[in-house]
């Protein structure tokens, strides 16, 4: 890292924009450099590429991690209890995206996941990148969303043929802990500001409830400060006035619209990185993927941008008490989206997955 | 398009050609006799900037002397219904103006807003957003029509506490209501020459509910073979929306989506102060506003007259179409777009330092 910094100035305010520039000295106990085993699905779609891109990384920085592959398709009914039972006993899982086919009777797969293993919140993290410009500066949000109720609560019935009620369903217990994870990440990382997402002047009780939640764990956080932005002024903030905005926590539908717009001010849904927490699991995931798993000409092409799973993979690392291989990691992406010349089509370049990440295992210290 | 020379001397209007509002057509319109005669709209000026901006309205209005008189009532955010009276002048007039009411958030009280469009069946919002020259945004070549359902889904107000601490709210969907927004939806870009309807969803997750607004819309679009007809699943309409805009053309949702999707629109293309929209029913229509971020404008703006008219005074040139009064909605535009693009008077949220008031003379000095 010190080399790195010496030779690019910029690369030096990149890093210490994303993490202090501090020389990480992190003295382990003996034993905790033995290989961790982390459940590895796939998916469909650009999954596999990406999936086998973050294999092919941590293998050449020497990772202490081993993946166990599964096989999971969104065209299953359940979801295979073998896989389940090895992210219980990993507690560590990262995934591609699997794909939900539109009506029909076959629930997501991917929130069957998130309900199953009781994942309650959902991170993305959107920033601006070095090297690449997009409409909006400054940007550096992270949206907390809760995962596992409100509108994807599945519940809904035809009352007479041609009317349908649809349940949202807010409860006190999920919106509590959803604020109490979202103070505690700014507590932990630094952050000024929680911003809840809310539309109670329409859904008084509902989202009434959790605002209450929030503000009541906003009080135990008398350094963080608190605000509250009703979700349709909060668009379009988003998208006039993106630096306002610091770590955000929403109810579930909420928070995948601003996930997605924000990923969408910062360069796109190829290139954040987020994941899925509950209290004794975590999943990695792209962090956004605007609800599709990629478009078949990505696929066969071979042009799928890995950028996301890979930074999703140094949150991971970074969760597995890793901090040393996260840094490598994150320090060599940033390098290559700097350089800009090595890009997937989402970013105006034009090279292939492999091309991208035998860029960044050239560039890993 | 020799119309141009009409708004010659200070006109940029160099990529405004798809817009039919001031591109500068000389409209012949053979009226029938009393067709001038002056008619009645129920205006209401409302809280927070409604007034001003209403009053900005009134007196570009009379500067034009327009074939309008305006029956102005009092409402206001906290009281607990629409006047009865006031309900009675619009059925009468069928066409109202008006500002924001404010709701309140949490407590009993119910907005205002979606009390008066459910009262009066106004099942359709609409929404315009749109690149005005003059004014640069960091998106090009946006022109949007957002069509949204005003009356059911997420916002039928009906929520329980089932037990402390456990709140289940309704979203109800219905066929009827799903098949008239959805032929709205078609019918306006069928009569505004419009080529593309996206209807933006949920349905992978909300099966039923968004899988019936669906098929509706696929049912309408059939009688429609020469529009294009596509779907688009509501986050990642929210991705292209910040990055390609200027795929989207005539876009259809439901309630919630359509307000978000409608001030995300707003907001790439220069803000809620310059956005027109209005609401219509089978009977009525009340126009206002496009998009306004669920506020009514922060207390500096109105004590200081900051309020920017455009977004109220293109509602008003929309009206005045939907009245039957096209020379003068186009006279009313062109003026509004030359004092855009000319970027002299403008109000804080475009980057200017005017006020209302200023903004008012410089559009009455610009009619023809």
């Amino acid at each position: 890292m010190t080399t790195a910094r010496s030779i690019i100035p910029l690369l030096n305010r990149l890093i210490s924009r994303s993490q202090p520039s501090r020389s990480v000295t992190y003295m382990h106990r003996p034993g905790d450099g033995s290989p961790r085993p982390v459940t590895l699905i796939p998916g469909d779609g650009v999954g596999p590429l990406v999936t086998d891109a973050v294999e092919q990384v941590m293998e050449a920085m020497h990772a202490p991690v081993y993946f166990e592959k599964f096989e999971v398709h969104g065209t299953m009914k359940k979801f295979p209890e073998e896989v389940l039972d090895s992210i219980r006993k990993n507690k560590v899982c990262i995934k591609g995206g699997l794909a939900t086919p539109m009506g029909g009777g076959v629930n997501s797969l991917n929130v069957y996941l998130r309900k199953e293993l009781d994942l309650y919140a959902s991170l993305v993290n959107c920033f601006n990148m070095r090297g690449l410009p997009t409409r909006h500066e400054n940007v550096d949000i992270v949206v907390i969303r809760e995962n596992t109720e409100g509108e994807y609560a599945g519940l809904e019935h035809e009352v007479v043929p041609g009317v349908v009620e649809s349940l949202k369903v807010i409860t006190k217990f999920c919106s509590e802990r959803i604020a109490s994870y979202a103070f505690e990440y700014a507590y932990l990382n630094n952050r000024k500001k929680v911003t809840a997402v809310h539309k109670a002047n329409i859904m008084k009780l509902a989202d009434g409830l959790f605002l209450e939640a929030c503000r009541e764990v906003a009080q135990k956080y008398p350094a963080i400060q608190y605000n509250e932005i009703i979700v349709d002024n909060c668009c379009m903030q988003l998208v006039s006035k993106p630096e306002q905005f610091d770590v955000m926590v929403t109810p579930n539908l909420y928070g995948n619209l601003v996930a997605n717009t924000a990923a969408g001010i910062c360069g796109g849904t190829g290139v954040m990185p987020g994941g899925n927490v509950g209290a004794e699991h975590a999943v990695f995931e792209q962090g956004a993927s605007a609800g599709n798993v990629g478009k078949d000409s990505i696929v066969a092409q071979k042009t799928a941008n890995p950028v996301a799973l890979l930074l999703s993979s140094a949150m991971m690392l970074r969760h597995l008490q890793f901090p040393a291989f996260a840094d490598r990691l994150e320090t060599a992406v940033q390098k290559v989206i700097l350089q800009a010349k090595v890009r997937t089509k989402d970013l105006g370049g034009s090279s292939t997955t492999q091309e991208v990440v035998d860029a960044v295992i050239d560039a890993l210290d | 398009m020799g119309g141009r020379s009409i708004a010659a001397g200070s006109m940029k209007l160099k990529g405004m050609v798809k817009h039919a509002i001031g591109s500068g057509r000389s409209v012949t319109y053979m009226p029938r006799p009393g067709d001038g005669a002056p008619r009645g709209v129920t205006l209401i000026p409302g809280d927070g900037i409604g007034p001003l901006v209403t009053r900005a309205v009134e007196q570009v209005m009379e500067a034009m002397h327009a074939p309008v008189y305006f029956e102005r009532y009092e409402v206001h955010g906290d009281m607990k219904r629409v006047p009865e009276e006031v309900l009675e002048s619009i059925r009468k007039n069928k066409v109202c103006l008006k500002g924001g009411l404010k709701t309140p958030v949490g407590g009993g009280v119910s907005s205002l807003n979606v009390q008066l469009r459910k009262e009066l069946d106004l099942y359709a919002s609409l929404v315009n957003c749109f690149n005005l020259p003059g004014l640069p945004t960091r998106h090009h070549n946006v022109d949007i029509v957002v069509i949204r359902e005003n009356t059911e889904g997420e916002y039928s107000g009906l929520e329980h506490e089932v037990v402390p601490g456990v709140v289940e709210s309704l979203k109800v969907m219905t066929k009827f209501c799903s098949e008239r927004i959805a032929k709205y939806a078609f019918e306006y870009a069928y009569l505004n020459n419009r080529k593309t309807v996206t209807a933006v969803h949920k349905a992978n997750i909300m099966k039923l509910a968004d899988g019936l607004f669906l098929e509706s819309c696929r049912q309408v679009a059939t009688k429609y073979p020469s529009i294009r007809y596509n779907e688009i699943i509501v986050d990642n309409c929210c991705m292209q929306l910040v990055s390609k805009p200027e795929r989207f053309d005539v876009m259809v949702t439901p309630n919630l989506y359509g307000n978000l999707v409608a001030n995300t629109a707003a907001g790439i293309a220069g803000g809620t102060g310059v956005m027109p929209g209005g609401n219509v029913g089978g009977d009525h229509a009340v126009f206002e506003q496009g998009a306004s971020a669920g506020n009514v404008g922060n207390e500096k703006l109105v004590e200081q007259k900051e309020a920017n008219p455009v977004a109220l005074l293109l509602s008003s040139a929309m009206m005045l179409r939907h009245l039957r009064f096209p020379s003068f909605a186009d006279r009313l535009e062109t003026a509004v777009k030359r004092v855009i693009s000319e970027g002299k008077y403008m109000t804080k949220d475009l980057g200017g330092v005017s006020t209302t008031q200023e903004v008012v003379h410089a559009v009455i000095a610009n009619l023809d």
